[in-house]
């Protein structure tokens, strides 16, 4: 009862940290894509690349996101910049590993009978590999993006804003209702954006 | 047109080079068969010519020009490959799979439209069904046919093809061949086609090549590969029952007399006149055949012993039939399948009755053999 007086006597500022850390997501996420399906194109084509990046992505992700955020923040300084660089380095190993796994696991018939009729490598790429890949590629951004939109909270404490923000008020307030509704609110972005991706991932796999 | 000189692939890990010292010359419009056992070098020898493979030794020659001084996609898209495994893109249409290369080549939407509906009308596919499924709602022989038509779209004048008809049953390989022959027969391509199965090399090529190892053993036509076997490989290889054998190289069409008025009636005919065909019948049955002279059915003295008065109500179910342009051995297996001693005889393209053949025809064609 308590949390839900709170919502309502807060909702302006609910609503402000709501709409933040989705931003946040969404722009952290979106960059993530580009330069992690790069990533995982570029080291399908050279092998050799495959383990240092698919390592380095690993290691990563390990790092605790609090050390994660204080090591960046003599590089980025305190703001919403830093909080998606975070974000970023988080939900790279998620998509670089499933755009590679994705390629690699074409039937390799597919791309020599189309390297036999004189298809370029980048239509090949764009028209062969991309959409046959697609279901994983996508199981990747959306195991990275559900990840991310957890670590997110913390990335209030880079001042990035968003329901973390909640959180970490409550707690040195020791407001229970406040740190509970961020926390309600970071769940629901994250079911919410399970549910979409997950849909897009099926609407877009075609059954073969 | 194709000449290959001393063609030579070692793939590392291989004590032996895939492909050795590999020479031959294929002339336009032909056939040429590679056949030889598994891992001997066909796909590898196929994989120089378009490239897939280069060539550690040894050169491929296109109507003159040197393959390997041409620009590779020009290259390869000047030559229709069927690859073994088929590899059609399950993620698109039956349609867009055939429009891969127009499409590459920048053709307007119409154009291809066209083409592909004339593919399929080509292979027998009706286009109104299967342009728009995916290859996964086709069966296994009519996804080859699609590999085929794919291969064809932009009517390259050289074909490579390996082991287009591997994946189905052995009657269903037998109409892919004669389909393919007789669309064969109207366009004038140069194929080169890949095969371990010395019945379909005989059955397809106007020349067979024999490889062993990566390297030539003979390369001849089928008769002389049948009269005369290089050496104890090729022997082996054409087996010893060469003249049954030579059942592949006659078509029916080669042998039968058009007799289609002594072994059949119209179905209005009525049972004086069954009676008085049936005794000069040698196979003790006759065919019953519509106005338009396609084959219904057939009658016997079992069937005349059913109600009814014209051969139409009289009418039994017939087991099988071959076109005109089967082999001889397509018609044995035939006939062999249904346990009788003859098989009727249609026409390929309109399906009318042309004449019955019958397992003596067959004994005394691999006599004079
Ligand atoms: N990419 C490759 N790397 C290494 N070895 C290869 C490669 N491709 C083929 N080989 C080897 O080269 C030899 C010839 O292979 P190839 O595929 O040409 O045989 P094939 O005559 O087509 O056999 P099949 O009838 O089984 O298709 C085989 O020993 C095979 O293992
Ligand atoms: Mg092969």
């Amino acid at each position: 009862m308590e949390v839900i007086g709170y919502m309502i006597h807060r909702s302006e500022m609910v609503q402000r940290l709501f709409l933040e850390h989705l931003w946040l997501i969404v722009v952290s996420v979106g960059i993530a894509i580009l330069v992690g399906v790069f990533l995982g194109v570029l080291i399908s084509y050279f092998k050799f690349l495959a383990s240092p990046v698919l390592t380095i992505c690993q290691v990563l992700m390990t790092v605790p996101s609090i050390a994660m955020l204080g090591l960046l923040l003599p590089f980025f300084g305190i703001g919403f910049q830093t909080g998606v660089i975070a974000l970023i380095l988080y939900s790279l190993l998620p998509i670089v590993r499933n755009t590679y796994s994705g390629i690699a696991e074409i039937d390799q018939a597919i791309i020599e009978s189309a390297r036999g009729m004189g298809m370029k490598d980048y239509r090949i790429l764009f028209r062969v590999k991309l959409p046959l890949a697609f279901p994983v590629i996508m199981a990747g951004i959306r195991t990275a993006t559900v990840m991310v939109v957890g670590i997110g909270a913390i990335a209030a404490y880079v001042g990035a804003g968003g329901l973390g923000e909640l959180i970490f008020n409550g707690i040195s307030r020791t407001n229970p209702p406040m740190i509970i509704t961020g926390a309600i609110f970071v769940s629901i972005i994250a079911v919410a954006f399970d549910l979409l991706l997950g849909w897009a991932e099926r609407a877009k796999t075609i059954k073969y | 047109m194709i000449k290959i000189e001393n063609l030579t692939k070692h793939f590392p890990g291989l004590d032996r080079p895939a492909v050795n010292k590999l020479s031959l010359e294929i002339n336009e419009g032909e056939v040429c068969v590679l056949v030889g056992p598994s891992g001997c070098g066909k796909t590898t020898t196929m994989k120089m010519i378009n490239r897939l493979h280069e060539p550690d030794e040894g050169e491929v020659y296109l109507n003159g020009k040197r393959a390997s001084e041409m620009n590779q996609i020009d290259l390869r898209r000047g030559i229709g490959y069927v690859i073994q495994e088929i590899g059609l893109f399950p993620h698109m249409t039956i349609k867009e799979n055939i429009a891969t290369v127009p499409r590459e080549l920048g053709w307007d939407r119409e154009r291809i439209n066209k083409r592909v509906r004339e593919l399929l009308d080509l292979m027998g596919l009706d286009p109104e069904i299967y342009s728009d499924r995916r290859p996964a709602a086709l069966s296994g022989g009519q996804r080859q046919r699609v590999g085929v038509a794919r291969a064809l779209a932009a009517d390259p004048p050289v074909m490579l093809m390996d082991e287009p008809f591997a994946a189905v049953d052995p009657i269903t390989r037998a109409r892919l061949q004669n389909e393919f022959l007789r669309i064969l027969d109207k366009m004038d391509k140069t194929i080169i086609f890949v095969t371990h199965d010395i019945n379909e090399a005989i059955k397809m090529g106007d020349k067979i090549a024999v490889l062993r190892e990566g390297e030539l053993v003979q390369h001849s036509t089928p008769e002389e590969l049948l009269d005369a076997p290089a050496n104890e490989f090729v022997a082996q290889l054409v087996g010893r029952n060469r003249s049954i054998k030579r059942l592949h190289l006659i078509r029916v069409e080669d042998i039968i007399e058009e007799d289609a008025d002594k072994y059949s009636v119209a179905a209005e005919s009525g049972r004086k006149e069954i009676k008085d065909k049936l005794s000069e019948s040698k196979v003790g049955a006759l065919m019953v055949t519509d106005e338009q002279g396609c084959l219904l059915g057939r009658v016997d003295e079992q069937s005349l012993k059913k109600e009814g008065e014209t051969a139409g109500e009289l009418v039994d179910e017939i087991h099988d039939q071959v076109t005109a342009d089967s082999t001889l051995n397509d018609s044995l297996s035939v006939m062999l399948e249904s346990g009788e001693g003859y098989v009727p005889v249609v026409d390929e393209e309109k399906g009318f009755f042309r004449d019955i053949i019958t397992l003596q025809d067959l004994l005394q064609e691999v006599r004079q053999g």
